[in-house]
Parts: structure tokens; sequence; C-alpha cells
């Protein structure tokens, strides 16, 4: 049996699970907010075209609207200054293999529930490796925080002096990318960068060398309670837009029962 | 003395809403100065610029010396009662279900003698004041009151006619997050509404004002006007207690074309501050429109807050004033579009107001007091333009005079003002 009969065979016989790591495109779902003198990211919208009515009598329809990078959104190397150059650098460029592959999960919830601004170091990603061995080549990783449970103005967490959400430390991006050559990473919060990102060296780390180094950004993610440590498969293919530089997506990950 | 206005009952579910009724809507084109002057609260008849004479009724040539060149001049609203009586019933439906209803004639110092309604508080033979109001037709009525001030005049059920007086209703401000709501609640409170509704967009980003709307203890309901299907659920919960609905939601960032670069901005303030207006007005006004006869507190007015420069623009906020021009034109289709009901569109034309977007410009700018003062005060007269602050003011009066020459002065290279 080919390894994808076996595949097949295994997800019918219901001995691997798919699980939905998106949030649903909800017009109240929250977008990161920039300072209001620059663009701002658009919200989720849908307007009816026609219900079963006199604008259409037998169809239902919607146009809907939003930014590239709202909701549960994908990040392609050309979102961020340091990637315009990549190549293969927008949705519709990368190649396809690229959207599906072996994805680690470390959970960082017990420390993100002590700190709103935590950090994951080098230091946690030795510590998960320690216990779950050695992130492949070419996985995604995942940090799980259980932020996604957060609703309203918690999940954001915005204050005075702007939001507070985790995320990882400068070394821990450099750390996955020169020392693992991960594919990409994705964070249940808004943006893969922590909340107070812009205060960091250099600002927005996660983008900027994720980007730059033409890996690829998964945010808003759910469910990555329940995902395992390893051995999960995820798919995450962005809509083909045009010079597109990120896109909305539907995020599935398969695991072994 | 006016008998104070009651707060009305709880409605009683078993009993038909009373339909809209509007009193006779004819009137010659000549009249409709009359009109003009009432939307803004003045009192100006025509004066022959041959000789002097002061006509009314409104007609096309001068009752002395038939020249035709009147034009509309404010003059003294004072005269006297010269008789009154109470008419207890009539043929025409919308005065029937109100009757008995007052009415007299008075001699102005100007000169005609006028028959119009009488306030309740006027005494025989006594020096009364003229009010050009609207009716629910939208047409020019002269109500004469007592010169001084009564006690609870407001609450005459003639001159609440005329009104949208905030006082016992219900009001719907569509945005919470506008940096002048908490003065306009707090000035609506004053007026004695009933109820204050205050739309909350985006609850999970939070915003200054909100203690200030919490501690006035008024009823923050989810709303964002770019998203259609929270502007109909909001109307399917609330809209039948929206008597009175201020439109106060604003997208503004500075810029004219060039300078922007790109629609972005513009999208937004499409989205806001047009199109929001008319996903208010497709979900809000039929309901509105349905209760605007329903007792003490009826739907009486429909109040949008725009940018005076919507009347001319330049390009400092070219863009956002454009937006403000769309809206300015979608209100009069809905002031039309209203009137068969007798709800009252209100457009407040604000010059620069006093928060961060008009922060680059120097004074005099409109304090979020002096906005909500103006909203109200219209609110009490029945108006349907309100010119608030020094610049919205010498700006209409520019327009009026010259919209060309306005729309020069106003783009003379290096002056963006």
């Amino acid at each position: 049996m080919s390894a994808l009969t076996q595949l097949a065979t295994a997800l019918s016989a219901g001995k691997i699970d798919v699980i939905d790591l998106t949030h649903t495109l909800d017009p109240d779902f929250p977008v990161i907010i920039l300072p209001p003198e620059f663009g701002q990211c658009a919200r989720f919208r849908m307007e009816e075209v026609s219900a079963y009515d006199h604008r259409g009598p037998a169809w239902k329809w919607h146009n809907i609207s939003m930014s590239e990078h709202t909701g549960t959104h994908f990040d392609a190397p050309s979102h961020w200054i340091s990637g315009r150059d990549v190549p293969l650098g927008s949705v519709d460029e990368i190649p396809p293999e690229k959207f599906v592959g072996p994805v680690c999960v470390i959970d960082c919830s017990a420390e993100t529930a002590q700190d709103d601004d935590f950090l994951m170091t080098p230091d946690h990603i030795r510590a998960w490796e320690a216990e779950h061995g050695e992130i492949p080549k070419g996985a995604w990783v995942l940090m799980r925080t259980d932020w996604s449970k957060r609703k309203g103005a918690a999940y954001l967490n915005m204050k005075e002096d702007g939001p507070h959400s985790p995320g990882p430390a400068p070394d821990a991006i450099r750390h996955l990318i020169e020392e693992r050559d991960i594919v990409g990473f994705g964070t249940e919060c808004v943006g893969t960068d922590a909340g107070q990102g812009m205060h960091l060296s250099p600002p927005y780390p996660a983008h900027f060398i994720l980007h730059g180094a033409g890996k690829y950004g998964l945010q808003c993610l759910t469910n990555l309670d329940k995902l395992p440590p390893t051995g999960a498969v995820l798919m995450a293919a962005p809509l083909k837009i045009k010079n597109g530089t990120g896109s909305p997506l539907r995020v599935l990950a398969m695991v072994e029962t | 003395m006016t008998t104070p206005l009651q707060p009305p009952p709880k409605k009683n579910p078993q009993k038909r809403t009373v339909s809209p009724t509007r009193p006779p809507e004819m009137r010659s084109r000549a009249s409709l100065g009359l009109q003009a002057a009432a939307a803004e609260g003045r009192f100006a008849l025509q004066v022959c610029a041959e000789c002097q004479t002061v006509q009314y009724p409104p007609r096309d040539a001068c009752q002395n010396c038939l020249s035709t060149d009147m034009p509309w001049t404010d003059v003294s609203p004072d005269g006297e009662l010269l008789a009154e009586t109470t008419i207890r019933t009539s043929t025409n439906l919308y005065f029937r279900e109100r009757s008995p209803w007052r009415t007299g004639s008075v001699k102005l110092d100007a000169g005609p003698v006028i028959i119009c309604h009488v306030h309740g508080d006027c005494a025989p033979r006594s020096r009364v004041t003229l009010w050009n109001l609207l009716d629910r037709a939208g047409q020019a009525t002269l109500l004469a009151v007592p010169q001084e001030r009564t006690p609870l005049m407001e609450d005459d059920p003639q001159l609440r006619q005329m009104t949208a007086d905030p006082k016992h209703r219900r009001v719907l401000i569509t945005d919470a997050r506008h940096p002048g709501t908490p003065a306009l609640v707090k000035a609506l409170k004053d007026a004695g509404a009933a109820m204050i509704f205050v739309g909350e967009a985006e609850t999970w980003r939070p915003y200054p004002g909100r203690a200030a709307l919490e501690e006035m203890g008024v009823d923050l309901q989810p709303l964002d006007l770019t998203d259609t299907a929270s502007v109909q659920k909001l109307a399917g919960e609330y809209g039948g207690k929206t008597d009175i609905l201020i439109n106060n939601a604003r997208f503004m960032r500075p810029g004219g074309v060039l300078e922007r670069g790109d629609t972005a901005f513009a999208k937004e303030e499409i989205e806001v501050n047009y199109l929001g207006l008319m996903r208010l007005a497709q979900a809000f006004g039929p309901g509105m429109c349905a209760r605007a006869s329903d007792g003490v507190n009826s739907a009486a007015a429909w109040v949008n807050v725009l940018s005076v420069e919507a009347l001319s623009n330049a390009p400092a906020y070219g863009c956002f004033n454009a937006s403000n021009a769309a809206a300015f034109a979608l209100s009069q289709s809905l002031r039309a579009e209203f009137r068969g009901a007798g709800l009252r569109v209100m457009n407040v034309f604000t010059g620069p107001t006093e928060d961060a977007w008009y922060q680059p410009l120097p004074p005099p700018k409109v304090t979020h007091g002096a906005l909500a003062k103006s909203i109200v005060d219209g609110l009490q007269r029945g108006l349907e333009d309100v010119y608030c602050g020094d610049v919205a003011k010498d700006l209409h009066e520019r327009f009026r005079r010259d919209p060309k020459v306005l729309e020069r002065e106003r783009t003379m290279a290096g002056d963006m003002a």
C-alpha cells in the first residue's frame, strides 16, 4: 500500500483526526491596530447580494472584503521590508509543497498564564527539544499560549503603551531559522510578534527575521491545545492572490488518534 | 400656564400604533423663502426693495407698488395678538387628531397682519413674538408665543408638534468613540431625554471616553456602521425605541487627493460617513417613520453631524470633506423620503472641532460642549439646518452669497484653510 493510500485508509477509518486551527471570519474579530496615521488592517465585512429574493430569487450570496492580514492568516515574505526581495516571496509564488508539512508545537501556556508579555527564548526551545527531540528541518513551529481562548478586549490586551501579548524573542527566531531551518512559525496572537514587539531589537523580530529569511508566518491560530508536541501534519495554503503579501486561510492539522 | 408634559406610560401592546398624518402641505413657490428661513430658525419676510413694504402672505409682486424685487429679509417677529380662537374640530385628519388647536391673528410691528397658530400661554391682546417653525409636513408655519418665556412653554402641545424636543424621548447616539459623545449625552440628559443608547464599535479596542459614558449610565450597545449586520441587529432590537437618532460617527484623516496617494482612508471615510448613514437609514428609517405620530415619545428627528466643508471643499481635509459632501447629498434625499411620515432630518454643520484630527488648525474651534448645545438647541427649535461655531456660520454666509467666490477664496495658492 502506498503512503497516500495508507493515509486515506487511516482517515476514513477515523484513525486520523483533522483539527481546525482556524478562527471564524467574524466582522468583530480583532485585527492588529497601528498608530492611526498609518494605513489600517481592514476588518472582515460581508454584504448580502441577494437572499432568495427580488435581488436573486433562487440564490443567496455575499460580497466579502478584508485585509490580506485579517483573521487567521498567512504571512508571506513580501509582507515585511526585510523580505521584499526574497525570491518567490508572495503568496501566489510560494511552492505549494511548503504549505504542507510536519509541525512542532511548543507549549508556552503555563508561562503565558503568568506573564502577558512572555517571550519564548532559545532556552525554552532547547528544553522542549530535550523532551520531544530536535525540530526537523522544514517543519512548522507553532507557539502554543492558549491566547486564542481570550475574548474581546483581553485578546489584543491593548493598554496606554500598546498591546501586551506573548511572542518569540529575537534569538529564538534566529535559532529556529539558523539552527533548525524551519519553514514557518505560527502563534495564537494577532501577529507572530509579541504585543510589545516594536520595542525589541530588531523591532518586530519575528516578522523581520522570518520574512528576511524567506520563511512564513501564521497567526490568530486556535485549537493548538488539541495538537501533540510532534507528529501532526499541518496544512496551511493561502489564497493564490497575485503579488499577495498574505491571506486569510483555513489551517488544518492531521493528528493520529 | 402650560400643563407639564407627563412621561408617557408604557405602550399598550394591544393598541395599533397611530399612523403618521400630516398638516396640509401645498404652498406657493413664492412662499418657500419662509420655509428656508424656518429651517435655520430665522424669521424672514419679503421686503419690497422699491418701497420697503413688508409682505405677508408671500407673493410674486409687491402689494403696494407691484415691484417683483422683494428679497427675503430678516424682520422683527414682534407684534400684538389681535384676536384668538380655539378650533375644536377640523375636516383635516392631522388637526382633527390634535384638536383643540388655538389660532389667531397678529399685527406685526413690521406691518402685516398674520393668521397664525397661537401658543397656549399667550394672553388675549398681548404682545407676542412669532416663531417661524417647520410643521410635520416640513413647511413653514408661524406660531405666536409670549414675549417673555413662560414656565414649561416647550411642553405646549402645538409647539411640541413643531419641534423634536428630546424631553421624554429616547435617543440613539451612534458613536461612543467620538470624543464629543460624553458632552452630547450630558446635554441630552439635561434636556430631559428619557433614555440614551450609545452605539459602540469594536469593543475589543479600548477608548478613553468609555469610563465617562459608563459613569453617566448610558446604555452602550454594539454598533458598527461599517457592518451591515451589526446595524440591522441593533435596529431589530432598539429601532422601535429610537425617537431621535443622532449620527455622530466619523472617520477622518487629513489630506487632499495628492497628499494621500491611495484610496484606503477615503474608502473608510465613505464606509463610515456616507455608507454608514445609508445603512443606518435603511435599518432604522422605516421603523422611525412608522412611529412618527406615536404620542409623547414619537419618533421625531434624525440628526447628521457634518463638516461645514461639505458645502465647499479645500485640500487640507479634502477627502474627508468629500465624504461629508456625499453624506449631505444623501441627507437631502433622506429628508424627502422621511417627510411623508413627518420625521425630520436635521443637519448640524460644524466647523473644525477641538479634537486630535483638527489639532494642527488654529482656533476658533468648536468645543464638544458647544456642538452638543447646538444639537439639542436645534432639536428643541425643530430646525433642519444648524451651523455650529464661527467658522461654520461664516462659511455658510459666504456660501449663500456666492459659492464660486467662496471656492476660490478657500483654495487660493498657499491658503488651504
